[in-house]
C-alpha cells in the first residue's frame, strides 16, 4: 500500500532537485514527441530548441523581451497571490492598461516624449489598478468569489478593446488599429514608443529598455513584499485573517489596496506591451500571457526572482516550439503543446515537494484509514 | 449474565508523547444511560472517538455484544451498530434533513424515494418523540434541530449504541429537557447510550451510572442513585495537588480594566456572554475558570476589539497616568493608535496570534513593524527583540530568521508568543490557556513571567483549565458558567471543590 | 414592407445562430456543472472543448476515408450517416474525457491547484487541437462532409407537418429546424437536473462538492465521485466542440479563437445559472442571442456588436454580486469548490 503524508518541510536542494527532474522528464517527452512527429534525430531537435531562443541576436532579444514581459505580469500577480487572492484577471488588467497607454499615444503625441511616456505609464497603471480594485472591493465587502469575478473582468476588457479596435480600425473591415504613429514623415512618427526616447526609432536593441524597466519592477516588488509595512501585512493576511485582525490589520483595506497594486503592475505590463513591443492594441495584445503568468506566479511561490526564472523556462519552450515548427514544417501551435507538457510536469511535481510518498509496511496503530 | 453492549479493555492511546488514554477499561450495559464525566483534556472524547472509528487504539481491545470488534473507520462503527454524535455536526448545509439522513446509504433503487424516506423518518420521530421536519434545510435549523438530525441519522442506520459528545453544551435548558426525554425513550426501546458532559445536575438527572476519567486515567464508576454533586466533583477534580507556584503580593492594587454589562452574541445570535461585569486590578492575576466554551474566548476577544459587543456594554481602560479610555467600539488598530498597552495571548496560537509560515523574527514583527516612520516595516526592533526572547526564554530554533514557526515545538512557539506580548510592558495582559500542551518546565517559566508582569503592576487575566494552577497562581478567580459569572472568589481561601461546583452549577432558578 | 421582411429574415438568421452558439455554450456549461458539483473548478473547459472539436473532426475524417476506401465502399455503400454521427460523438466524448482524466489525476491524486491546472489544460488543449487542425492539410479545405451533413440534418417530417399546421407562423421551421444535437443538449440538461436532484448518486455527488469531509464520514468514496464527475463532465463539454465543428463550420477546421471564447462563456454561464442545469438552457440561448444581437440591429452604432457581446459577462458579474449579497444558500457555489481534499492522518 502507498502511504502519503504531508511533509513538515523540505530542504532547498531537494525541492530544486525534484523540479529539475520534472523539467528533464518533460523535455525528454518533448524530444520523444518531436521525434515521433518528424523522425528527426534528437541532436538536431535539441539544437533547434536551443536555437529558438539563442540562435541569432534577433531571437535572443525576442527571448529576453518575452521573458521579461511575462515576468512583469507574474510579478504583478504576486501581491494578490501572496494574500491568497486568486487574481485570474491579469489578462484584462493588461488590456485595459494597454488601452490607457494607447489612447495617450494616439491623441496626445504632441507632448514632450518623456512626459508622454510617463503619462502613458501612469494612466495604464491607474486603469489596471481600477480593474483590479473592483473584484477586490466585492471580495472584501461581500466575499464574492474572486476567481470567477476576475475571470469575467477579462472578457469585459477584451470586448472594450475590441470596441475601440472597431471604431479606430486602421483599414476598414480589419478590426485592427494598426501600428500607431508608425508612418514615416508624419509629425507623430514614433511618438510614445519607448525606443524613440533612446535610439530615435525601433530596433531589437530597444527591448533592452523593456528588460531594464522590468528588472526594476521585479526588484521593487521583491522589496515591497519583503521590506514594507504593506508587504508584511499582505503576508499576514494571506496566512491567517484572524491573526491579521488580532494585530490591528484591517483586512478589507488590504484586499482592496493589494488588488489595486496587482492590477496596477499588470496595467503597467500593458503599457510596455503597447509602447515597447506591439505599438498597437488588439484583443491579442495580452496573448494569453495573463493566464500563463498565473501559472508562473503559482509555480514561483510568489518569489519575484523565481518568476523571472520560470518565465525564462516558459519562453524558452515557447520559442523552441516555434523554431521547430518552422524548421520541421510543423505548425505554430506546436509550441503550445510543448509548453503545456512542461507546465503539467512542473505542476505535478509540486505534489512530491509537499507530500512524502512511501511504500508502507504493515499498518501499525495510529490513525484509522 | 447478559453481555455488555460495549466493553473497552485496557485501552491506551498516545499522541506523540502525550498519553490521552492510559489503560482504560469501561463497560456499557445493555439499555442503560452511562454518563462519562471528566474535566477538559481528561480523554473522554478521545476514548469515544475510538468507538466512532476516528482513531485506532494503540493498545487494548473493544468488544461489541461480547464479540471482539475491529473498528477502523466510521463506516465500520456503523456496521457494529454504534452511532456517534460529534460536537461538530457533520451535515451538508444545503440539504434537507431527509437528504442528510440518507446520505451515503445504498438504496434499493437509484432514485431517491423521498416519500418512503420521509415515512421512515417520521416513524423514528414518533417512536422516540423527536420533532423533525424531513424537508427542512439544515441552514434553516437551530443547533438543537441539527442535533436532532444527527441523532435520527444514526437511528435510521440502525444504531443500538449511541454516543453523544457533550450534546447539551449547545442547548438551552428547555431543549436539554427535550433531549433527555428522547434519551429516556430510546433507553426504553433497548438502546444503550453514553453521554459525555461536564454538567453535574444533568448527569444526576438523566444517567443510570457515571464513569469518571481524570487526566487520561479511569477513576471509577458509580450508580447515579448513590452519587451527589459533591461526590462526583471530588472524583472528577481529585485531591488538590501542591504545585509550589510562587505567589508574591504586589505592593498596591490599581484599577486597570473595568468591564461592565458585557454581552456578546455569536453569528447565529446565540448569547455567548451574558451581562458580565468585573474589574481587573494592576498587581494581581485574575484567573478565569470555567468549562470549555463558557464564554472565555468571547470575553478576551471582545475586550481586544476583535468581536462586536451588544449595546449597553462598557469596557474601560485606565492608563497608568490615571486617564480613562472607553475600549468599546474600538478595533485592534484603534487600540494600538490610542496608545493603549493591551497585550493578548490568544488560545488558538496559529489561528489568531501567530503566523505559522513565518520565522520568529517576522512573528515578533507583528507587534513592532509599525514602529518606524515611512513605508518600510521596522526590522531592527524585531531582530533585537527576537534575539532577546530566544536568549531569555531559551527558545530552541534552528534559525531565528528562517525556520517557520510551525516547525517548532509547542513550548517554543508559546514562549515566542508570550515573550512578544510582554515585551511591550503591557498595562493589561490577557492570556488564554497559556500553558496548554506545554511541558512542566515551560509551564513554570510562563507562570513566572506572568507573575513578573503582575509585580511590575500589570493587570493579568489568566484563563486556565487546570484548577490546581489557577488556585496557586492567581489572586482572584472569576468563574464563568454558560456565559455568566457564577462567582468571583479569593484564590487563597477558596477550594478546588468550590470552584468545581461554580463551574458546573447553573443558576437553576434562571433555567426554569 | 420589405423592411419588415428584411427584419424577419435577419431575425430568423439571428435566432438560428443564437441557438447554435447557445448550444455550444450549453454543452460546455452542463459538463462544467457536473464537474463543479463534485467540487472541482475546471478552468480547462475551453481547452477541453477544443480537444472535443478536433477529435470529432479527426475521427470523422478517418472513418469517412475508411468507409470510402475500396471494398468497404462497394459492400456497404460508403459511410453511413448514422455511423458517422456515432463515430464523431464517440471521438469527441472520449478525447475530452481523456483531457478530463489528466485534469482529475493532477488535481485529485496529485492535489495540484485547480485554477492553475485548468488554465494549463486550456493552453495545452488549444495547442493540441490547433496543431492537428492546422496539420489536416490547408485549413478550410478538408471537410468531414458526410458527418457534418448528418449532424446538421433535421427531422424533416416533423418540420413539414408543424409548418403545415401553423401556416404562416412556420413554428416547425422555427423550433425544429436544427440538427439533433441542439435537442440532445436540452435533453442532457434535463437528465443532469434529474440526476442531481432525484437520485441517490446525485445526492452523494453534491455532498462531495458541498462538504467533502461529511461525505467522507458518510462512507462515500470521494475520489471515485470526483474522478467520474470530472471525466464525464469533460466528455459533455467536449460535445460542445464537436457540435461547433460539425454544425457551425460545416465539418471544417478554422483557427479563429471562437471555441475558446465560447468555452469561457460556458464557464460564465455556470455562474449565471447558479449551478442549475435547467436555468442553463435559457441562459445559454440568451448568451447566444447577445453574441449575435448586432445582426438584428445593423448599424446601431459602430462597434455596437462588441458592446452587446460584453453583456453576457456583465450579466454574469451582476448575478455573482447578487448571489454574494443575498447569500441564498441554494445559489452559492458548491462549498468545497476549488479545494483539494486530504484526509489528514493524525
Amino acid at each position: 500500500m502507498i502511504r502519503i503524508s504531508k511533509r513538515a518541510g523540505i530542504s532547498t536542494w531537494l525541492s530544486v532537485l525534484i523540479r529539475v527532474i520534472a523539467v528533464a522528464a518533460a523535455l525528454l517527452l518533448c524530444l520523444l514527441l518531436t521525434f515521433l512527429f518528424t523522425g528527426r534525430a534528437p541532436g538536431r531537435v535539441i539544437s533547434e530548441m536551443i536555437g529558438g531562443s539563442f540562435g541569432t541576436s534577433k531571437r535572443l532579444w525576442e527571448f529576453l523581451q518575452r521573458t521579461m514581459l511575462l515576468a512583469c505580469i507574474a510579478v504583478g500577480l504576486a501581491p494578490a497571490f501572496k494574500m491568497h487572492f486568486w487574481n485570474v484577471g491579469a489578462e484584462g488588467q493588461i488590456l485595459i492598461g494597454g488601452l490607457g497607454a494607447l489612447i495617450l499615444m494616439k491623441f496626445c503625441w504632441r507632448l514632450p516624449s518623456l512626459l508622454l511616456l510617463v503619462l502613458m505609464a501612469v494612466l495604464a497603471v491607474l486603469l489596471g489598478a481600477i480593474w483590479g480594485m473592483i473584484p477586490g472591493f466585492f471580495k472584501a465587502k461581500w466575499n464574492a468569489n474572486e476567481t470567477l469575478f476576475t475571470l469575467m473582468m477579462n472578457y469585459i476588457a477584451i470586448q472594450i478593446v475590441l470596441y475601440f479596435c472597431t471604431i479606430w480600425e486602421g483599414t476598414l473591415g480589419t478590426v485592427k488599429i494598426g501600428i500607431v504613429n508608425g508612418k514615416d514623415g508624419m509629425p507623430a512618427y514614433h511618438k510614445g514608443w519607448i525606443g524613440e526616447m533612446f535610439t530615435g526609432g525601433f530596433n531589437d536593441k530597444d527591448f533592452m529598455w523593456l528588460v531594464l524597466i522590468v528588472l526594476v519592477v521585479v526588484v521593487a516588488m521583491w522589496a515591497y513584499l519583503r521590506y514594507t509595512k504593506q508587504g508584511y501585512e499582505i503576508t499576514v493576511v494571506g496566512d491567517s485573517e484572524k491573526t491579521a485582525q488580532y494585530a490591528g490589520i484591517r483586512v478589507q483595506n488590504v484586499y482592496i489596496r493589494s488588488m489595486a497594486i496587482s492590477g496596477g503592475v499588470c496595467g503597467f505590463a500593458g503599457f510596455l506591451a503597447v509602447s515597447a513591443v506591439s505599438r498597437t492594441l488588439s484583443e491579442s495584445t495580452a496573448d494569453g500571457r495573463g493566464f500563463t503568468a498565473i501559472i508562473i506566479a503559482w509555480l514561483a511561490h510568489t518569489n519575484p526572482f523565481l518568476m523571472v526564472v520560470f518565465s525564462a523556462l516558459y519562453t524558452f519552450m515557447e520559442l523552441a516550439g516555434k523554431q521547430m515548427a518552422s524548421a520541421f514544417q510543423l505548425n505554430n501551435y506546436y509550441s503550445k503543446i510543448l509548453t503545456g507538457i512542461v507546465l503539467f510536469f512542473v505542476l505535478g511535481c509540486e505534489f512530491f515537494t509537499n507530500y512524502r510518498v512511501r511504500l508502507a509496511r504493515k499498518h501499525k496503530g495510529g490513525a484509522a484509514k | 449474565m447478559e453481555k455488555n453492549a460495549i466493553e473497552l479493555r485496557n485501552i491506551t492511546k498516545r499522541f506523540g508523547k502525550v498519553v490521552a488514554n492510559d489503560n482504560v477499561s469501561l463497560n456499557l450495559r445493555q439499555g442503560e444511560i452511562l454518563a462519562l464525566l471528566g474535566e477538559n483534556g481528561s480523554g473522554k472524547t478521545t476514548l469515544m472517538n475510538m468507538l466512532g472509528g476516528i482513531y485506532l487504539p494503540d493498545e487494548g481491545s473493544i468488544y461489541v455484544d461480547g464479540e471482539e470488534a475491529n473498528i477502523r473507520s466510521p463506516k465500520d462503527s456503523f456496521t457494529y451498530g454504534i452511532g456517534m454524535i460529534h460536537q461538530h455536526f457533520k451535515l451538508v448545509d444545503v440539504f434537507t434533513a431527509a437528504e442528510n439522513i440518507v446520505l451515503g446509504l445504498e438504496g434499493k433503487k437509484g432514485r431517491l424515494d423521498k416519500a418512503s424516506i420521509r415515512k421512515t423518518v417520521r416513524d423514528i420521530a414518533d417512536r422516540y418523540g423527536f420533532e423533525i421536519d424531513p424537508d427542512q434545510k439544515v441552514y434553516d435549523m437551530s443547533v438543537s434541530q441539527k442535533q436532532t438530525v444527527e441523532i435520527v441519522k444514526v437511528l435510521y442506520r440502525g444504531a443500538n449504541v449511541l454516543i453523544l459528545d457533550e450534546p447539551t453544551a449547545v442547548l438551552t435548558p428547555q431543549e436539554t429537557e427535550k433531549l433527555f426525554a428522547v434519551m429516556r425513550n430510546m433507553k426504553k426501546d433497548g438502546k444503550a447510550i453514553i453521554i459525555i458532559t461536564h454538567k453535574l445536575h444533568e448527569v444526576l438527572d438523566v444517567s443510570d451510572r457515571v464513569a469518571v476519567l481524570r487526566k487520561g486515567k479511569y477513576i471509577g464508576d458509580v450508580e447515579t442513585a448513590q452519587a451527589t454533586q459533591q461526590s462526583l466533583t471530588d472524583m472528577m477534580v481529585g485531591r488538590a495537588v501542591s504545585l509550589n507556584i510562587d505567589r508574591p503580593k504586589a505592593e498596591q492594587l490599581v484599577e486597570r480594566l473595568r468591564v461592565e454589562n458585557l454581552t456578546v452574541k455569536d453569528k447565529d445570535g446565540v448569547k455567548k456572554l451574558d451581562r458580565v461585569s468585573f474589574t481587573a486590578m494592576g498587581g494581581e492575576i485574575l484567573g478565569v475558570a470555567g468549562i470549555a466554551g463558557s464564554g472565555q474566548k468571547e470575553l478576551l476577544e471582545s475586550i481586544a476589539g476583535m468581536q462586536p459587543v451588544e449595546p449597553g456594554a462598557a469596557v474601560t481602560y485606565i492608563a497608568p497616568d490615571g486617564s480613562e479610555q472607553l475600549l468599546t467600539g474600538m478595533d485592534p488598530l484603534d487600540i494600538i493608535h490610542a496608545g493603549i498597552l493591551l497585550s493578548f495571548v490568544p488560545e488558538d496560537r496559529f489561528g489568531a496570534g501567530l503566523v505559522g509560515t513565518m520565522p520568529i523574527t517576522d512573528n515578533v514583527k507583528l507587534r513592532t513593524y509599525r514602529d518606524r516612520k515611512g513605508i518600510l516595516a521596522d526590522q531592527a526592533k524585531a531582530t533585537a527583540l527576537s534575539k532577546k526572547i530566544v536568549a531569555d526564554l531559551e527558545v530552541v530554533t534552528p534559525d531565528v530568521n528562517r525556520t517557520p514557526l510551525r516547525r517548532l515545538s509547542g513550548g517554543n512557539v508559546q514562549k515566542v508568543l508570550v515573550g512578544r506580548e510582554i515585551a511591550s510592558n503591557p498595562t493589561v495582559l490577557m492570556t488564554a490557556y497559556a500553558v496548554r500542551g506545554l511541558d512542566i518546565n515551560t509551564s513554570y517559566m510562563i507562570y513566572n513571567l506572568l507573575t513578573e508582569q503582575k509585580m511590575k503592576g500589570a493587570a493579568v487575566i489568566y484563563v486556565g483549565e487546570d484548577l490546581d494552577v489557577l488556585l496557586e497562581l492567581c489572586d482572584r478567580i472569576l468563574v464563568l458558567c454558560g456565559g455568566q459569572i457564577s462567582g468571583i472568589v479569593d484564590a487563597k481561601t477558596t477550594t478546588k471543590e468550590e470552584i468545581g461546583l461554580l463551574m458546573t452549577q447553573f443558576r437553576r432558578e434562571e433555567e426554569a | 414592407m420589405s423592411g419588415f421582411m428584411n427584419f424577419l429574415a435577419s431575425l430568423s438568421t439571428t435566432l438560428t445562430f443564437s441557438i447554435t452558439f447557445g448550444t455550444v455554450i450549453l454543452f460546455g456549461a452542463l459538463g462544467e456543472i457536473l464537474t463543479e458539483k463534485g467540487g472541482n473548478l475546471n478552468l480547462g473547459v475551453p481547452g477541453i472543448m477544443y480537444i472535443g472539436a478536433i477529435a470529432s473532426l479527426a475521427g470523422s475524417l478517418w472513418y469517412q476515408k475508411l468507409a470510402s476506401g475500396a471494398g468497404f465502399a462497394q459492400s456497404l455503400g460508403g459511410a453511413y450517416p448514422i455511423t458517422c454521427v456515432i463515430v464523431c460523438l464517440f471521438f469527441a466524448f472520449a478525447a475530452a474525457m481523456v483531457a478530463g482524466l489528466l485534469y482529475a489525476f493532477l488535481t485529485i491524486t496529485l492535489r495540484t491547484n485547480q485554477n492553475v491546472t485548468g488554465l494549463t489544460l486550456t493552453i495545452f488543449g488549444t495547442g493540441i487541437a490547433n496543431y492537428f487542425g492546422g496539420s489536416l492539410g490547408s485549413v478550410g479545405t478538408v471537410r468531414a462532409d458526410v458527418t457534418s451533413d448528418a449532424v446538421r440534418a433535421y427531422i424533416r417530417p416533423l418540420v413539414v407537418k408543424l409548418d403545415a399546421l401553423t401556416g404562416n407562423l412556420t413554428i416547425g421551421s422555427l423550433l425544429f429546424h436544427h440538427g439533433f444535437m441542439v435537442y440532445l443538449a436540452v435533453v442532457i440538461a434535463i437528465v443532469l437536473w434529474f440526476f442531481l436532484k432525484k437520485t441517490r448518486t446525485g445526492l452523494s455527488l453534491r455532498a462531495v462538492g458541498e462538504n467533502t469531509a461529511t461525505a467522507d464520514a458518510a462512507g462515500l468514496n470521494i475520489n471515485k465521485y470526483k474522478y467520474l464527475s470530472t471525466c464525464i463532465g469533460a466528455g459533455i463539454s467536449g460535445l460542445g466542440g464537436c457540435f461547433y465543428v460539425m454544425e457551425y463550420i460545416d465539418g471544417l477546421w478554422e483557427t479563429s479563437a471562437t471555441i475558446e471564447a465560447l468555452g469561457w462563456l460556458a464557464v460564465a454561464l455556470v455562474i449565471f445559472a447558479t449551478w442549475k442545469p435547467i436555468r442553463c438552457i435559457w441562459g445559454a440561448y440568451l448568451f447566444g442571442l447577445l453574441s449575435w444581437f448586432y445582426f438584428l440591429v445593423p448599424g446601431l452604432f459602430k462597434g455596437s456588436d462588441k458592446i452587446f457581446q460584453m453583456l453576457p459577462y456583465i450579466f454574469t458579474l451582476v448575478v455573482l454580486i447578487l448571489v454574494s449579497l443575498r447569500r441564498k444558500p441554494e445559489d452559492q457555489p458548491p462549498a468545497s469548490l476549488g479545494k483539494a481534499y486530504f484526509r489528514e492522518e493524525r
